[in-house]
């Protein structure tokens, strides 16, 4: 059989050659600083699909452990902190503390019902913001841990400046956390999760530990959000504060898969691109249109497209649910289906 | 004022708050008892009943009408907000939820979602309007005073306790509407094809009851109680903002959970502890400390006793 590039390897290759499109364009319209949001959102979404997707188990709390990971590599990297780790080995620890905090989740949780777990999700959400907050002389409150460091190759330390070489960074990771996910959905462990979303009484009766899978899953996605944290926080040089990491970000992450493709990696991509596309660079890019013409005065609520954004989030939900419930890119099963 | 003194005075507050919210959760707990779906959207249908009913104050100049002028402004915003608020949650199951019945669950609660993210973003439009009681438009997202028509005064004279006739307005709006409703869901046509149909969906339309109507209905009854429940919320706590119905949502689904979801004692019950849980809480621990609070007792209850307090078991069917 010959090779034929699938979707995501269409994307993939698309996004790497993006930074030559900017070398032609104008400073205003250059698009690599939004598109590395684009790539962080689509690994946090990357990890929402493991449970939402994969393992059908709704998840209204991921932004919490992305924030886990944010302050996971907060403490681990700062100067204030005994630890003073530098990039590669904190961002690498990030990934077994998430799974850790999704195990700790995870572990009483996981026998209720399907709606009770999106409650308990959010409610976990909550209390993580809620505690990282009061916490302060930990976490420093509201001012958030900084400054963070940068990897650095080869001795020079990257800045902010650096535009290219963060694209390309993050360009790499998502490309790997794809990789990652691609074999477990192909993996033993994929099928059973593939399983017990179908139908779970079957799946248990066929031999597949219920508990045990669901609590790989929470783990996983757990994992790979914490990573997406440590990132967010790096390019920061700072978590920001705990609301940075509130019930808005776990809706968009739910957004992207919804709207993608739910199970779907390319969906996933696919969703990461439009929905943080709105949300960061259409809406940012008409906001800063719209205040160098003069359109919009402070005044008026409905002239100022990030008011817009609640709306557009809800109408992508309700719609995709109605109109396209797998997805603008389904997942292979539901193709194989039609 | 001594130490036991202040424990009652926040036992007050904690039941009238605790009223409120009842009030609230009766509306997750009749929608998830008919269809199971936890109406996300329900919180923020109140903060729209609430938008409303200062929308009216400010429109008809209540804040100039004399005393007995208000008593009437009062019953005109009870039932404008909660015509509204009824009307509303019974569009976004026309609109939103209808459609998707036969999907999964999990379609349905996203959908609600969705749902309350809308009526979140009307509501910051709303904060919005020229209007002088929304500040003239300026600054949308800012909370808003809600001018305090009822009497601020205590009506044990003066003594270290305090009861006002906000607290009275509170228990005189929710007791009626609770054994009202109780009576209704017991005696009535409609009450018993609610619970015909909130037991098997397919056998009660067998049996002639217009199951699409009869949701619809429940809707329409629980977003009304979420519009009595803004009006005397406001005048209440004298201060909105549009993202007040996450945060009174989320204590009504807690209390709903509490009390056993599906069951109206159990709402009742449910909202009272939490109401003085909170009040409690803000006195004896951190206010900063209250939200965690109710959310751990939201986490431990689901993962210890799912069915609640007062709610029945039943075993997911295969």
């Amino acid at each position: 059989m010959r090779w034929r590039p699938g979707p995501i390897f269409i994307i993939l290759a698309l996004a790497a050659f993006l930074p030559l499109l900017d070398i032609v364009l104008p400073p205003k319209l250059q698009l690599c600083e939004a598109v590395r949001g684009v790539f962080l959102y689509a690994i946090l979404a990357l990890g929402l699909n493991v449970v939402t997707g994969y393992a059908g188990l709704l998840n209204l709390g991921i932004a919490a452990f992305m924030a886990v990971g944010a302050y996971a590599f907060g403490i681990l990297t700062c100067e204030i902190y005994p630890f003073q780790l530098g990039f590669w080995p904190a961002i690498a620890l990030t990934i077994p503390i998430g799974a850790l905090a999704g195990f700790i989740l995870g572990a009483p949780t996981l026998g209720l019902r399907g709606d009770y777990l999106a409650i308990v999700t959010l409610g976990f959400g909550e209390i993580v913001q809620d505690v990282l907050k009061n916490l302060d002389v930990v976490t420093k409150g509201t001012q958030g841990i900084n400054p963070l460091p940068a990897p650095n190759f080869g001795g020079s330390q990257w800045t902010a400046d650096d535009e290219y070489k963060w694209y390309y960074l993050f360009f790499a990771l998502l490309v790997l956390t794809v990789i990652a996910v691609r074999n477990l959905e192909r993996s033993r462990l994929g099928r059973a999760w593939f399983s017990i979303r179908e139908d779970e009484i079957a799946s248990r009766s066929m031999g597949i530990r219920v508990e045990k899978i669901k609590l790989i899953a929470f783990a996983t996605a757990a994992a790979i959000a914490a990573f997406a944290g440590g990132l967010s926080a790096s390019v920061l040089s700072s978590t920001g504060e705990p609301s940075n990491y509130d019930f808005q970000i776990s809706i968009l992450a739910l957004c992207i898969v919804i709207v993608g493709g739910i199970g779907s990696i390319a969906g996933v991509l696919v969703g990461a691109l439009v929905m943080v596309g709105l949300n960061s660079i259409v809406l940012v890019k008409a906001t800063a249109w719209m205040a160098a013409n003069g359109i919009g005065s402070q005044g008026n609520v409905l002239l100022s497209p990030n008011n817009w954004k609640f709306l557009i989030f809800g109408l992508a939900l309700i719609l995709a649910v109605r109109l396209k419930p797998n997805g603008l890119i389904p997942p292979r099963i539901e193709r194989a289906k039609q | 004022m001594l130490d036991f003194e202040v424990f009652i005075q926040q036992l007050i507050t904690g039941l009238s708050n605790g009223m409120i919210i009842a009030l609230i959760a009766i509306g997750y707990t009749m929608v998830y008892g008919i269809i199971e779906l936890i109406n996300f959207a329900h919180g923020d249908v109140f903060m729209l009943g609430a938008f409303l009913a200062l929308t009216l104050l400010g429109a008809l100049g209540m804040e100039a009408w004399g005393p007995s002028g208000q008593i009437f402004g009062v019953a005109l915003m009870l039932i404008g907000s909660a015509v509204f608020c009824g009307g509303l949650n019974w569009s976004l199951d026309r609109l939103a939820y209808r459609a998707l019945r036969k999907s999964s669950k999990l379609s349905l609660l996203v959908s609600a979602i969705g749902c309350s993210f809308v009526c979140m973003n009307l509501g910051l439009f709303w904060g919005g309007a020229p209007m002088k009681v929304f500040s003239n438009g300026n600054a949308a997202a800012a909370p808003k005073d809600f001018p305090a028509i009822i009497p601020q005064i205590n009506l044990l004279g003066d003594g270290f306790l305090r009861i006002t006739p906000g607290d009275l307005l509170v228990f005189a709006v929710t007791i009626p509407l609770m054994v009202g409703l109780t009576f209704m869901v017991k005696r009535t046509r409609l009450g018993r094809a609610m619970r015909a149909v909130a037991q098997d969906p397919t056998a009660a339309s067998l049996m002639g009851i217009p199951v699409d109507r009869v949701i619809g209905a429940t809707f329409f009854i629980g977003g009304a109680l979420g519009g009595f429940a803004s009006v005397i919320y406001s005048l209440y706590n004298n201060t909105i903002g549009f993202q007040m119905g996450t945060r009174a949502g989320m204590d009504a689904f807690t209390a709903a959970v509490l009390g056993g979801i599906g069951s109206l004692p159990g709402a009742v019950l449910g909202g009272l502890t939490i109401g003085c849980v909170r009040s409690m809480s803000d006195q004896y621990l951190e206010t900063r400390w209250t939200n965690t609070i109710v959310f751990g007792i939201l986490v431990l209850i689901l993962i210890f006793r799912p069915n609640g307090l007062l709610g029945s078991t039943r075993r997911e069917k295969v």
